[in-house]
């Protein structure tokens, strides 16, 4: 449930255009950031954790136009179970939380417009019936929370950024939405060790300003992390684009403060890096995705800043060149890469017509690479590129490419990788796919699906076609595929074209169904692709032992 | 006419996107191991320089040109790959004492007379420093015409024709060659540097010189006293919900 759109940068850059000078459009807009940053930086951050909580990400259009869940997915039904909320339930939260702010109450009276945004997730397809928002400031109030939520059979869905791709962060029925968005404190950061201690509602752009500004870097960087919450991605197991450097989660978070349904609070915000002492419980919170526990607090090491940052983009001939470069890269830069990411032509011909930017290079190739390496020493990092850059223009491995000059030049060629996913949204829908395939079959499957959705007459350039188009990029560096089908409107004969048999052509290339993004609600249905009988009754066991009464987000996961 | 010979100084300045600190004695900003490019008003006298040749200007000649420390070769390599034929690069190495726009202007004087140059296209002003001068004082030296905050250049033949920012709109100039001409942020978009340009901008010839090749021995007029950075800017305030937010606003007065 990890990337989404890269929402923050959007936001800020809507800011930048939208100043009152007009005849500044067409010059590149970085060049106004260096006098403008101070004014728009806390500003932006800070309106964007708001837009978020509107679930305004995707333009004005009112979350009430976004189908029910429970409509969309008919074969879910409501466990009788849990018990419907009452005024007295809400009146205990009250009293508990104590301010108003805390506590949205759609039961006793009318909060529908306040409630909405946590009902909806911001790829407008998961829409809830919640009635009732708890913002808890405190782990105590977390654990008092699921204590009566456990003793009182109430189902809850915990909620951090919601910036989700799987449905997994809002309600299907009426469970009480518990949003961690208070609990946002960085509680310690020790500069010797670079280990950060911080609450699960800090939202990641807000910890890694923290951490530059002490030259560290938050080893997890994604699309939406100017909305999405530290505490979201550990349940969540986010991946996004430094895992290829900084590995994942599993690795880099030490410790985890939670709190299990009936009201334990796990306290084991370790701050060591070895500790061999027992079974590593931990492990089981990141990736779970809330559905054993939530997490309120984390520990995490984080890695030195590099001063030094290059990036290339790169015009390919063929998916065979860019497996070369990868391989070159790798050869090459070794130790300072930090990104190596695929974007094919057709998500760059998207990018320049929706977003009207201008691409970095002349030609059209069918396939782009985007390479970044972070070091410690700005010349050693250019010899190396240099080498690098000529072994792949010499052998002609690489087409075309640029190199960045600026910093501003980096952010922008960032973004011909990063834009991608919000200007699919362009036309309505999105079907997003997050597969891991063996490097050398990954874009067969985009091909495969093109021409699967063209025989079957839904792609196409007018209206009567439900498809847009079929593209696919993602991090290529970690083999795992974005395979995304634009599309007009949400249509099941779509649907059933891709469903099960993309997941049924990963399972058969051993592959998993779900990357980075998580189960959630949307693919849960298809966890046997990638995960055995045994393994998912072990998964079951670890479930029901930790939340025997099944309270933490039903519905979901497995 | 042979063709124009353009002469492009540019400069190597922190990067535009990086927030500059001031040094802990407060004499300086802090340049080590800060992120460096091209000066962005430089970027667009290149680019502007490359147009005029795509667009069938005749030149002869497109000459970079840079003073500074021996990384400001870095630049003078990227307007090569941009586009620039070939570049001198005067060394002033940090220790040394620095040039200011008058130095400059004085220096320029001296290559334009050198490489017998008819065309001098120029950042309006660094981002550094913000002087905004050395164009002008070039200008005045040789005693040529100059355009500048150019949006919009023009030449046909001798006659060359540039429409400038003024406050409030723009304004037409016309004059003769040679002429001084600075660059504004609307005249183009510079390119990205590709990859073959960059190789190939290795093998063009980059040529090193002194301030004393050129007979100068500038000595700084101004003595910087203190550097400062700007008081930081107060923070918002969050406030828990609606009537928070009211007897906040009565507070500072604004109800």
């Amino acid at each position: 449930m990890a990337a989404s759109s890269r929402v923050a940068a959007s936001l800020r850059r809507a800011a930048l255009s939208s100043r009152p000078s007009p005849c500044i459009r067409n010059i590149r807009p970085a060049l106004q950031v260096r006098w403008k940053t101070e004014a728009t930086t806390s500003a932006s951050t800070e309106s964007v954790g708001q837009l978020d909580a509107k679930g305004g990400l995707d333009g004005p259009a009112p979350a009430k136009s976004i189908k029910f869940t429970s409509d969309s997915y008919p074969n879910i039904q409501r466990e009788s179970k849990f018990a419907k909320l009452s005024e007295k339930h809400v009146q205990y939260f009250q009293e508990l939380l104590g301010s108003d702010s805390a506590v949205l109450d759609g039961v006793t009276k009318d909060a529908t417009e306040d409630i909405e945004p946590f009902n909806a997730d911001w790829m407008r397809k998961f829409r809830g019936h919640a009635q009732l928002v708890l913002k808890p400031s405190t782990k105590e109030e977390v654990s008092a929370i699921l204590k009566y939520c456990n003793d009182n059979m109430l189902a809850v869905v915990p909620q951090g950024g919601n910036t989700g791709l799987v449905g997994g962060s809002v309600p299907v029925f009426d469970e009480i939405v518990l949003n961690l968005q208070k609990m946002n404190n960085i509680r310690s950061f020790d500069e010797v060790s670079g280990i950060l201690v911080a609450d699960a509602g800090v939202i990641l752009e807000v910890a890694d300003n923290y951490l530059a500004e002490r030259q560290h870097i938050f080893p997890l960087d994604l699309g939406a992390k100017g909305s999405c919450q530290i505490g979201g991605n550990v349940s969540t197991n986010a991946g996004g684009l430094r895992l290829l450097r900084y590995g994942s989660l599993h690795g880099s978070v030490l410790g985890i403060e939670a709190v299990l349904p009936d009201g334990t609070i796990v306290e084991d915000l370790s701050l060591l890096r070895k500790n061999n002492t027992g079974y590593d419980i931990k492990q089981l919170f990141i990736g779970s995705e809330g559905t054993i526990g939530i997490i309120t607090g984390i520990s995490i090491q984080c890695p030195r800043r590099s001063p030094a940052v290059n990036v290339a983009y790169f015009g390919l001939e063929s998916y065979e060149q860019a497996q070369k470069a990868f391989v070159a890269a790798k050869a090459y830069l070794g130790e300072i890469l930090s990104a190596f990411e695929m974007m094919d032509g057709r998500t760059q011909k998207i990018l320049k017509k929706v977003a009207g930017t201008k691409l970095p290079l002349e030609g059209d190739y069918p396939f782009y690479c985007l390479v970044e390496t972070s070091g410690s020493n700005t010349d050693h990092d250019s010899e190396k590129l240099q080498n690098f850059l000529e072994h792949v223009m010499e052998s002609e491995i690489v087409a075309d490419g640029v190199l960045a000059e600026s910093q501003t030049q980096v952010a922008e060629l960032w973004a011909c990788r990063e834009r991608i996913t919000e200007c699919l949204g362009h036309w309505g829908g999105v079907y997003k796919y997050d597969l891991s395939i063996p490097i050398a079959q990954m874009y067969d499957l985009v091909e495969d699906i093109r021409e699967r959705l063209t025989k079957d007459g839904l792609l196409g350039d007018t209206d009567d076609h439900p498809v847009v188009d079929v593209v696919g990029y993602g991090h290529m560096g970690d083999a795992n595929l974005h395979l995304n089908v634009p599309v007009r409107r949400f249509d099941k004969t779509v649907e059933k074209a891709l469903e099960p048999y993309l997941y049924e052509w990963t399972s058969k290339r051993n592959g998993s169904i779900s990357a980075e993004h998580g189960l959630g609600l949307s693919k849960k249905p298809y966890v046997g692709y990638s995960k055995s009988e045994t393994m998912i009754k072990l998964i079951k066991q670890i479930k029901n032992l930790y939340d025997p009464n099944g309270i933490l987000n039903p519905y979901k996961y497995i | 006419m042979s063709g124009l010979r353009i002469l492009v100084p540019i400069k190597r300045v922190i990067d535009y996107a990086v927030k500059p600190r001031v040094n802990r004695a407060q004499t300086a900003v802090e340049t080590a191991n800060v992120k460096h490019s091209m000066n962005p008003f430089d970027e667009l006298s290149i680019e502007e320089a490359i147009r005029l040749r795509e667009r069938k200007v005749p030149i002869q000649e497109i000459v970079a040109f840079s003073a500074g420390p021996a990384k400001s070769q870095d630049i003078l390599r990227t307007a090569m790959a941009m586009g620039a034929d070939r570049s001198i690069h005067v060394v002033v190495e940090e220790k040394d004492p620095q040039l200011e726009p008058l130095g400059v202007a004085k220096l320029l004087k001296k290559v334009v007379e050198e490489q017998k140059s008819d065309l001098v296209i120029l950042g309006k002003q660094s981002i550094d420093d913000d002087a905004s001068q050395t164009g002008q004082m070039l200008a005045g030296l040789l005693g040529w015409p100059q355009a500048t905050q150019a949006s919009k250049v023009d030449i046909s033949d001798k006659t060359v024709t540039v429409i400038k920012e003024v406050d409030g709109g723009v304004e037409t100039i016309k004059a003769n060659l040679p002429m001084i001409i600075t660059t504004d942020l609307r005249l183009n978009e510079p390119r990205y540097a590709s990859l073959p340009n960059i190789m190939k901008a290795k093998k063009k010839p980059l040529e090193k010189k002194t301030l004393k090749d050129y007979g100068l021995d500038e000595q700084p007029r101004l003595k910087t006293l203190k550097v400062t950075e700007p008081p930081p800017r107060k923070g918002g305030v969050k406030v828990d919900d609606v009537d928070g937010m009211i007897s906040k606003l009565k507070e500072l007065g604004a109800l």
